[in-house]
């Protein structure tokens, strides 16, 4: 519990390291999907670099792709690749670009263009359910991306085939490139959407990992039914200046302002140890 | 001169009925050949595959972009993908998934666009499909393949299930006649495949266009006038060696297809002619770029002079 604590204002701080080195990146999104993918790959996920070729291994597909930097992070941490790799963030003929592909190891599926990760994912989890192979199929979605169709379409199949082996998980930090999502397009009922499409829906705090364990230890939620987790999350958590501001979406910190978030998050850290 | 004698199709059927006899074939050999289709089963001529095969085929209803996201999931999950639906709707509506859940992720679905050009000519131009070739051509890694006749379908479809990329296929729905009376040619995405040799002209086409190319290849050796006709059935990548060698040979070069004449076989012929030196009078025969007149397949064919009169006259045009 500490443990993950822990790691999740790690997993900030080199999030925001790679992302002023790079001098670009999508600071906000990767902020409120840290715990998340925090959660996913140090407690829930069946994957290791080592059995990344399993045909076993859970599936994790990243459907808001332009979050890679919190994907680099924890997959370096995980040991997929050497995390210095990431000091070449968006550099000439880097594989490490603003999207995450498949030249880098943990990755499963090149993403970027929104609404493409929940089809990927049910092709995957049918396939599952054809070879009688026990795996998971995870996707992570921004709530922005909800009203790209395809996620519909797909939302649709996955219900149709019962797939209780995919999870769905939308990081709903509420805020995108323009406005509020609630002012973009507004998507709420969210849970009542995803009930009317046929999934077992739960809802938790995205930063609280304990409650995110525990979601994705019951999963599937209802068996015959594929399973959405609606993370409530904070755009930019972690660092006060960053939260909920529009700013940071895909916002470059200066020297003073990342040397602020440091010591923040650094104060955070101490409390974790407390 | 070849034997060129026009096949009489009776006994030969659509393309679409070879690739679903053929994906049948392989499907009883090969538990991880999958069909998925979009309401489309009808028109792919698989319901009898879905009825043999229920646990190989997934239906995801009328949702293009859905039905190329689940094709590439499965096919990076280990499955012999092939992903049907009329092209028209295939290659506009879910290009972006073609563009990146198949080509960009490597992931090796067959993308099979059936019904395609102006097969369903009296619907209107939602469902024609004159954009494909042009659409697929700029996007890297995938192989864009337009079979002529049955034989050509049957080796394409099995050499699809059997390759490790991404490939288009594009079927249309008439009775296709053979293109020889032996069909005992390499078939080899990349390689055109010539079905008559003659030294005056070359007429390269492909799909349904190249049965109305052979049949002016006869008219015009009826007059005297001897003319290479290739089946190119890959569009990309192109056989530029064949291209190379038939500018070489031939005095003009005409080039045939149900596809706009933009950004397609025609346009890839020419930008190779032209960047190495190839200067041969040419032609493009297509679909010009203006609203396509209504009718049936034959009829458009017809008023775009896509017929053996109307091909063998431009090369006549030519030389």
């Amino acid at each position: 519990m500490q443990e993950l604590k822990k790691k999740s204002v790690e997993y900030r701080k080199k999030i925001l390291k790679y992302i002023v080195g790079a001098k670009a990146g999508h600071t906000g999104g990767s902020l409120s999907c840290t715990d998340i993918l925090n959660v996913l790959y140090n407690h829930t996920l069946k994957v290791s670099p080592q059995t990344f070729t399993s045909p076993d291994r859970d599936r994790y597909i990243q459907s808001k792709g332009h979050c890679v930097e919190a994907l680099f992070v924890v997959l370096a941490d995980k040991g997929f690749f050497p995390e210095e790799h990431l000091e070449t963030l968006c550099q000439y003929k880097s594989h490490y670009i603003g999207h995450p592909t498949r030249k880098v190891k943990g990755v499963e599926q090149n993403t970027g263009a929104l609404g493409h990760g929940l089809p990927i994912a049910v092709g995957n989890a049918i396939a599952a359910k054809l070879d009688k192979r026990n795996y998971k199929v995870y996707t992570l979605m921004g709530d922005g991306e909800l009203p790209e169709g395809s996620n519909w379409e797909a939302a649709l199949t996955a219900a149709h085939y019962k797939l209780d082996n995919l999870c769905a998980i939308v990081d709903k930090n509420t805020l995108q490139i323009t406005a509020s999502t609630a002012e973009v397009c507004n998507t709420d009922p969210l849970d009542e959407k995803w009930k009317a499409f046929g999934w077992a829906v739960k809802e938790v705090d995205g930063h609280d990992v304990e409650a995110l364990k525990a979601a994705f230890d019951s999963l599937p939620f209802e068996p015959g039914k594929p399973s959405v987790i609606i993370a409530h999350t904070v755009k930019g958590k972690g660092v006060s200046f960053m939260e909920n501001n529009l700013k940071w979406h895909h916002g470059v910190p200066s020297k003073e302002e990342y040397a602020l978030a440091l010591s923040e998050l650094d104060s955070s850290m101490e409390k974790v140890l407390i | 001169m070849a034997h060129i004698e026009a096949t009489d199709p009776n006994g030969y059927k659509p393309n679409q009925e070879i690739f679903s006899e053929i994906l049948q074939e392989l499907a009883a050999k090969d538990r991880d050949i999958i069909a998925v289709t979009s309401d489309s089963r009808g028109s792919g001529k698989l319901v009898p595959f879905g009825k043999k095969f229920p646990e190989q085929i997934v239906e995801v209803g009328i949702a293009e972009q859905n039905l190329v996201g689940v094709a590439a999931g499965l096919a990076a999950a280990g499955k012999k993908v092939f992903a049907v639906s009329p092209a028209c709707f295939l290659t506009a509506r879910a290009l972006e998934q073609i563009k990146n859940d198949v080509a960009y992720s490597d992931n090796p679905v067959t993308v099979v666009g059936i019904s395609a050009g102006v097969s369903y000519g009296a619907l209107g131009s939602t469902h024609h499909s004159l954009h494909d070739f042009a659409a697929l051509r700029c996007i890297n890694n995938i192989t864009v393949v337009v079979p002529a006749d049955n034989f050509e379908t049957a080796q394409a479809t099995a050499l699809a299930a059997k390759t490790n990329s991404p490939v288009y296929l594009r079927f249309g729905k008439r009775v296709m006649n053979n293109l020889k009376d032996v069909n005992d040619d390499t078939f080899a995405f990349g390689k055109g495949r010539v079905i008559t040799e003659g030294n005056d002209a070359a007429i390269i086409a492909c799909g349904e266009t190249v049965y109305p190319a052979l049949q002016a290849a006869k008219l015009l050796a009826e007059q005297g006038i001897n003319a290479t006709v290739v089946s190119m059935h890959t569009i990309k990548p192109l056989d530029t060696d064949l291209l190379a060698n038939l500018a070489a040979n031939c005095k003009a070069i005409v080039t045939v297809e149900e596809h706009s004449v933009y950004g397609g076989l025609g346009e890839a012929c020419a930008a190779y002619l032209m960047q190495h030196g190839l200067h041969k009078p040419f032609r493009i025969v297509g679909i010009p770029d203006e609203y396509t007149v209504t009718g049936s397949q034959q009829d458009i064919f017809n008023h775009y002079h896509l017929t053996k009169e109307g091909i063998a006259e431009v090369v006549k045009g030519l030389l």
